[in-house]
């Protein structure tokens, strides 16, 4: 039986979804691919979130763990599975800082669990602080190139 | 001796422990001893210096202070292809010192 | 060139405001150094030797009178009344204090110009020819790309925590001026055989203490996967670059490590996934930056006639002057390199003057070359002499591009955090020994750089003459190094052996330089001597 690992809901400081918080613990990328009854993973840096595509239809929550803010690849983990489709929570967990969290929202993370309280205002303002955005990622932002060519 | 420097959080400039804060000037600067890693933390965590750290350097017979290394005589004079630019504008042979 | 729209104005003066905010959060308290470092480096602010330092972006090298002319008042208003410009045709600044870098950048947003990623591990400023939408040997404008690129790269989500900083360069020409194959990406915009115009990738190159040159990733992308592409290349590079070791984390290892096939058909795959995501600006958007880039209101039937009676003005034509695409017009260089001088260092009145004189004679346009001058690009052949006379009294007029006293050189320990050695008192000994010696002119051709640590700022791998500067137990030492290349000839110079003390290195050139007039043949420049000949004369002139 794996260890159950994961935040609780009482961490989640941000969330941009309607649905309930999931409230259940996740497992590691490698446990998720041994059973079948699991409905929520956790991924760290170095693995693989491609393994993870045949399965997003039962998963409700995807943990993606930043054990440093300076290790960026938990980006790419979240764009490659929102755009496979994945349409469940997505939270990004560990040293997750103020100034990261527009680029992660960008990259389709929905909820946020940083380590240490954030300050609310400090976040709500990088929050909102860009007007627009140069690229398309996996935002429903429009990018500037869409809206000069509208 | 141990002497402690880094750079003024607000303006980033070279600033040395004098034994009771941070001076502009090398030889204002102090054996800090023991008291270093102690010196420096609660100075950073004060945001009165920045990236600051513990060097070896030697009173001079003159009672000045020469870093041991020449990484830091540099930051303590200024650097040595502007002499007008340095803490010595008037001593050009004060280049001489950094070498 | 290209002018910002609201959008473009909105995102920079955003970031001003962002910056200012963790500014305030840094000295307040809820920023840590080890949290905000990475913020201010992404604003392109450093701490160095003496204070903090800031590196504005100069979009692939291009600059208006209105911007050149802040950039001096900024020097005068904040700073130390100097700027340097740097191997990646930026400008910083030495002596900035962190409570104003904010109204800093304010300013610069107010002639659109900005600090955003000109350090940090991202995608850092893009890089371009500087005589692009003038040389007569380009296939298109390469800046249009460029700009499409830097917009692209630009608060880029995905790749503001790359294992390692990113750069990316150009071109469009089969010479090389931007050292494009040292680049983490090099773009060569080519025809392919059916006439259609399109990219080559070189993924891979860079100098620093691993030096690599970039190989041919893949030969021919369409311009209208153009950014599709570009994103599929970083993707693979933020998912498998290396984090454990941050001296093997730039993409180069990457490439070398998987081998260049394989690294291509990773991001082959990751490239055939993105192009159903609709992550490609239309081509209308190229276009519409392409417009910004439309030749200026040359005049056609101009003279081409050039008033060769005055030698002096004569030898600062044939040296710092570069063929224009249209008849009667000129590209012409201002060193920064006068003898004795710091390399790529303006003063703020220098930066005016060169302001006006791009006003009045090459349609408000300069450009920031890597081998730190500037370029007048569009000069017409009959101003010429009038420019020149103008530099002349400003101490602008030097006779020395491509030549020995040409030197690059990286700040060095006189500045830089990193460096163990200085560059610049380097620099000026070697230019003073050959020019006082008055043996510039025969040496011909002769590219030196300097860096004064082996993060290669001076690119000193791609010196036909390099040398590195290390520690050696607490004194400066130098290392020699002979035969490299930036151009489309790019080789990696080779070190000969021990190094030098700082006179000990200014006689070792001198002697290498000796060995090349004693054995050159007719026409050949030292890097082609060197290449015939190889290292071993060099060495038994220099230890034997």
């Amino acid at each position: 039986m794996a260890d159950v690992l994961g935040t609780s809901p009482d961490e989640v400081q941000f969330r941009f979804r309607d649905d309930e918080v999931v409230d259940h613990g996740t497992v590691t990328v490698d446990s998720f691919l041994d059973q079948s009854n699991a409905t929520a993973v956790r991924i760290e840096p170095g693995d693989d979130a491609r393994a993870l595509l045949p399965h997003l239809e039962r998963i409700a929550l995807v943990e993606v763990n930043f054990p440093s803010f300076m290790d960026g690849r938990g980006y790419s983990v979240a764009r490659i599975l929102r755009e496979a489709g994945y349409q469940g929570e997505l939270r990004a967990v560990g040293d997750v800082l103020i100034d990261q969290l527009l680029p992660m929202r960008r990259c389709g993370f929905d909820a946020f669990a940083p380590d240490q309280k954030l300050d609310e205002a400090d976040a709500q303002a990088a929050f909102d602080r860009f007007p627009h955005a140069y690229q398309s990622a996996s935002d429903a932002r429009q990018p500037i190139w869409n809206l000069r060519h509208d | 001796m141990k002497v402690l420097t880094g750079n003024d959080l607000k303006t980033g400039l070279v600033v040395w422990w004098n034994g009771q804060e941070w001076s502009r000037h090398v030889d204002d600067a102090v054996d800090a001893g023991d008291e270093a890693n102690v010196i420096l933390a609660r100075e950073e965590s004060a945001r009165r210096v920045n990236a600051a750290y513990a060097i070896d350097a030697t009173r001079e017979a003159d009672g000045s202070i020469r870093p041991a290394h020449i990484k830091d005589r540099v930051r303590a004079l200024g650097p040595t292809v502007r002499p007008d630019l340095t803490m010595k504008p008037a001593e050009p042979e004060a280049l001489n010192w950094v070498i | 060139m290209y002018l910002y729209d609201s959008y473009d104005q909105a995102m920079v003066d955003a970031r001003v405001a962002e910056f200012r905010d963790q500014a305030r959060r840094r000295l307040e308290g809820k920023l840590t150094e080890d949290q905000f470092k990475p913020l201010r480096l992404q604003n392109g602010l450093y701490l160095q030797l003496h204070a903090y330092m800031l590196r504005v972006a100069v979009p692939y090298g291009t600059l208006n009178s209105a911007q050149m002319h802040m950039l001096a008042d900024i020097a005068d208003k904040y700073d130390r009344g100097y700027g340097h410009f740097t191997t990646r045709q930026n400008i910083q600044y030495n002596w900035i204090k962190l409570e104003e870098a904010g109204d800093l950048l304010a300013d610069l947003a107010s002639v659109e110009m900005h600090a955003i990623q000109t350090s940090g591990n991202c995608i850092r400023n893009i890089s371009s020819d500087h005589f692009a939408g003038a040389a007569a040997d380009e296939l298109v404008d390469p800046r249009p790309y460029a700009e499409l690129l830097r917009q692209w790269s630009s608060f880029h989500p995905e790749f503001l925590h790359l294992p390692r900083k990113f750069k990316i360069a150009v071109i469009a020409s089969d010479t090389d001026r931007a050292a494009m194959r040292l680049h983490d990406i090099g773009i060569q915009i080519v025809k392919n055989d059916a006439g259609e115009v399109g990219c080559a990738f070189y993924v891979g190159g860079g100098m620093g203490r691993t030096p690599m040159v970039a190989p041919l990733i893949k030969d021919f992308v369409p311009l209208d996967q153009l950014i599709t592409y570009s994103e599929a290349c970083l993707r693979v590079y933020n998912r498998y670059g290396r984090r454990d070791n941050k001296y093997k984390a730039r993409i180069k290892i990457l490439v070398h490590e998987l081998g260049k096939d394989e690294y291509a058909r990773q991001v082959e795959e990751e490239f055939a996934h993105l192009q159903s995501q609709g992550i490609e600006p239309p081509l209308a958007e190229l276009a519409r930056i392409a417009t910004f880039f439309a030749d200026p209101a040359f005049e056609s039937g101009l003279s081409t006639e050039l008033d060769r009676s005055n030698p002096d003005f004569a030898l600062w034509a044939d040296r710092n002057t570069h063929p224009h695409k249209q008849a009667g017009y000129i590209s012409a260089v201002i060193s920064l390199k006068p003898v004795g001088g710091i390399p790529g260092d303006a003063s703020a009145e220098q930066m005016h003057t060169i302001a006006d004189l791009a006003k009045e004679y090459s349609f408000d346009e300069m450009r920031v070359m890597h081998t730190q001058n500037i370029v007048l690009p569009h000069v017409k052949i009959a101003d010429l002499h009038t420019l020149w006379a103008k530099l002349e009294a400003a101490g602008l007029g030097t006779p020395n591009l491509d030549t020995i006293e040409d030197i690059i050189a990286c700040p060095g320990l006189d500045y830089c955090s990193l460096a163990n050695a200085r560059s610049i008192p380097v620099a000026q000994k070697i230019a003073t020994r050959f020019a006082e010696k008055g043996r510039t002119a025969e040496l011909g051709e002769l590219k030196l750089k300097i860096s004064g640590c082996i993060n290669a700022c001076g690119h000193h791998h791609a010196g036909h003459i390099g040398i590195l500067g290390v520690d050696k137990k607490g004194t400066e030492n130098y290392q020699l190094l002979l035969g490299g290349s930036e151009a489309q000839d790019t080789s990696l110079a080779k070190i000969t052996g021990p190094g030098f003390d700082e006179d000990g290195i200014v006689d070792a050139v001198e002697k290498a330089t000796d060995v090349y007039l004693a054995q050159r043949q007719q026409g050949e420049r030292f890097l082609d001597t060197y290449r015939r000949i190889g290292m071993d004369p060099f060495k038994e002139a220099l230890y034997g």
